[in-house]
């Protein structure tokens, strides 16, 4: 069974526990250190703030002593759209942006992209970023870059690739070794080892051997804006229903009825 | 002192006037072009866009500037396809304009993009899925199009045209200008239409997604509709607006009233189209999504539903209503309202897909984002309009850009 998977293409993706996430940020923060990340001195203004991975604050809306927090990572939902049609990979004039069939990772090609910023109208995530500035590194700083990402200059859009620098040297290790496939530990994002909590779980979603194939099943899994077909590679799993109800748009009169949301899987 | 260059038989203010003129529109020019060098060696955060407003003032100006522009292919399509010959006075201007409109949606799109210098790889890479490769295919072809309707009018200046040379090269033009014509229309159909389909493929964006037929979501039709309708009420206008600065009939009644029937026509007709656009949209399209119509147009300080009224029945029914009826085109003062209206309408149409598409929060627990253009935005999108001016006089002054001036205007 393991053999013959190992030759099936591989569809990474994510299942976040929101029961478990605190807000602490550890995820944005290794995210950002992991993949070279450029920030300001002034960060105040998060709609010009490069965050590949960024937390939202959701709440109930209840008064005290009803009140509920929830705290939700997002990183780049790596879309599959229909046929891999994700909403930004089939509107970049330049295909600067790219499905890989084999991972199901939507990749950037930061030397491609003109910076139209097509894509980012596209996506209903705000999972992608524009670089209005050039990096500025802290003095110093630049000697901890990462050697394994390139930096993005000024003008292009940038986003989280799931570490994808990682997924590659897995595998040249797994080659020169003469495997063709990955254990699910070789190859982890930054945010989920970061997680203190382990309420990122991330792996094969097509492999039963995995965590995130059994996990994705859960009957408290979900995934952001479902009903717009944007067909995403990150779940979400909340024993609450008020989380879960936040992860998509109901019309009034559907807000109490159980929505059958495999319709909208595929 | 430039009399040489002025055609025959016509009176042009004196060159001290002219030169004034352009000295006026010309620094706002300058201020535009001051701008627009920011950007290009500073970069994009010079403006007011963010994450969430990647699309902004820039794209919705390209948008409305193309839409306005839209007289010159449906003036040549009525002129030299359908054979309306009438429109031969006015064609010239309508190529112009639409010569003015087309090469400044191409300088914005330079200015809009985060590397110009990689510009070329939409052609280069090209992703044949995209709307926005569409748009730059044809919108350079349009423009070449545009530009070679251009040249003959430029070799009919007084001067140009004592040349052999440049004499039987625009007599030639002229003689193939319907294969042009036609090119241009085909042409336009194409990327009015995926200028409309840049939105209306966003299955991510509720507010712009419509659905259609094959690959094309029915904003790619109205899209190209509104601005076969608008381009010419646009026409019209600046043709009024010439006719008042310089103070003389340029244009006979009869050639713009039969221009704005077409438009009325065309504009009632897109006006049930988009109304039955809208229905579906929004009793269909958006609440299988998940959204309902008032979550487009409540909570937030500017999009209200004054927006949709404005649009549509404003400035939609009623200039199509004032249009069709003879009474409502014979008179000047409800003529003139009736081509504003319409030229807001179509401008108002590409804000509302441009930008409120933006606003719209279509994560349930993200909030409407607001945006307010920076003062070197607002400086290049009038960059176009001064260049825009400064070529009309020009070409107002030196070449014979109005078949009828000499007649409806004989000198003594």
């Amino acid at each position: 069974m393991k053999k013959e998977h190992e030759h099936k293409a591989k569809k990474y993706g994510m299942v976040i526990d929101l029961d478990k996430c605190t807000g602490c940020g550890a995820c944005m923060v290794a995210c950002m250190a992991e993949n070279n990340v450029p920030f300001r001195a002034d960060e105040t203004d998060k709609l010009l703030s490069i965050t590949w991975m960024r937390v939202y604050k959701l709440t109930n809306a209840m008064p005290f002593p009803k009140t509920e927090i929830c705290y939700l990572p997002r990183p780049c939902m790596h879309c599959e759209g229909s046929h891999g049609h994700s909403p930004c990979v089939s509107v970049c004039p330049a295909t600067a942006t790219d499905y890989s069939e084999a991972t199901g990772i939507v990749s950037q090609i930061y030397t491609r992209c003109f910076g139209c910023r097509y894509c980012m109208a596209a996506c209903p995530y705000h999972a992608r970023y524009f670089n209005w500035w050039d990096p500025v590194w802290p003095e110093g700083m630049e000697k901890y870059l990462s050697p394994n990402v390139s930096p993005r200059m000024r003008g292009i859009v940038e986003k989280c690739s799931f570490c994808f620098h990682r997924y590659q040297l897995a595998m040249e290790k797994a080659h020169y070794e003469g495997r063709h496939g990955l254990e699910e530990d070789e190859y982890q994002t930054s945010c989920t080892q970061a997680c203190p909590a382990g309420a990122i779980t991330f792996g094969d979603l097509n492999n039963p051997h995995h965590a995130v194939y059994k996990l994705k099943k859960s009957e408290n899994a979900f995934r952001l804006l479902e009903r717009l077909g944007t067909n995403p590679k990150v779940y979400y799993t909340s024993s609450r229903k008020w989380v879960r109800q936040a992860g998509d748009n109901y019309l009034r009169d559907e807000k109490d009825n159980v929505i059958d949301k495999s319709k909208f899987r595929n | 002192m430039d009399s040489a260059l002025i055609p025959k038989g016509v009176r042009r203010c004196p060159l001290g006037h002219f030169v004034l003129f352009l000295a006026v529109v010309g620094a706002v020019l300058l201020w535009g072009v001051f701008a627009m060098v920011l950007c290009w060696i500073k970069g994009l955060n010079q403006t007011n866009m963010n994450d969430y407003y990647g699309f902004a003032l820039w794209i919705w100006a390209d948008l409305a500037v193309i839409a306005l522009g839209g007289g010159a292919f449906f003036t040549g399509f009525l002129r030299y396809i359908i054979g309306k010959d009438e429109l031969k006075n006015i064609i010239n201007y309508a190529v112009l304009i639409g010569f003015i409109c087309y090469s400044s949606a191409l300088l914005i799109l330079a200015i809009d993009i985060g590397q110009p210098l990689r510009g070329w790889f939409i052609f280069w890479h090209a992703n044949v899925h995209s709307m926005l490769t569409e748009v730059a295919f044809c919108l350079s072809c349009y423009f070449a199009v545009l530009t070679i309707e251009y040249i003959p009018l430029i070799l009919e200046n007084r001067q140009a045209d004592k040349v052999p040379f440049f004499h039987n090269l625009s007599h030639n033009m002229h003689e193939i200008m319907a294969v042009f014509a036609a090119t241009g229309a085909f042409l336009s159909f194409f990327h009015q239409g995926s200028l409309g389909g840049v939105t209306g493929v966003l299955f991510g964006r509720p507010f712009g997604f419509r659905e259609g037929v094959f690959i094309w979501p029915w904003t790619f039709f109205l899209f190209t509709w509104s601005a076969a309708a608008c381009g010419p009420c646009f026409t019209i206008l600046v043709t009024k607006i010439t006719e008042a600065v310089t103070k003389k009939k340029l244009v006979k009644d009869n050639v713009i009233e039969l221009l704005a029937k077409i438009s009325g026509w065309m504009l009632l007709t897109y006006f049930v189209a988009k109304t039955i656009d809208t229905w579906y949209w929004a009793s269909v399209t958006a609440p299988s999504m998940g959204f309902f119509l008032s979550d487009f147009y409540t909570g937030n300080p500017l999009y209200g539903w004054w927006i949709l009224v404005t649009e549509i029945v404003v400035c939609g029914l009623v200039p199509a209503l004032i249009l069709i009826t003879e009474r409502g085109r014979k008179n000047k003062t409800s003529l003139v309202v009736a081509v504003v209206l319409a030229s807001i309408g179509v401008s108002l149409n590409r804000w509302v897909m441009v930008l409120q598409v933006m606003a719209v929060p279509v994560m349930s627990f993200d909030n409407w984002a607001m945006y307010f253009p920076s003062w070197q935005e607002i400086a290049t999108t009038i960059l176009p309009v001064a260049y825009g001016i400064i070529l009309i006089g020009i070409s107002h002054r030196y070449l014979p850009i109005f078949p009828q001036e000499k007649e409806l205007n004989p000198v003594d």
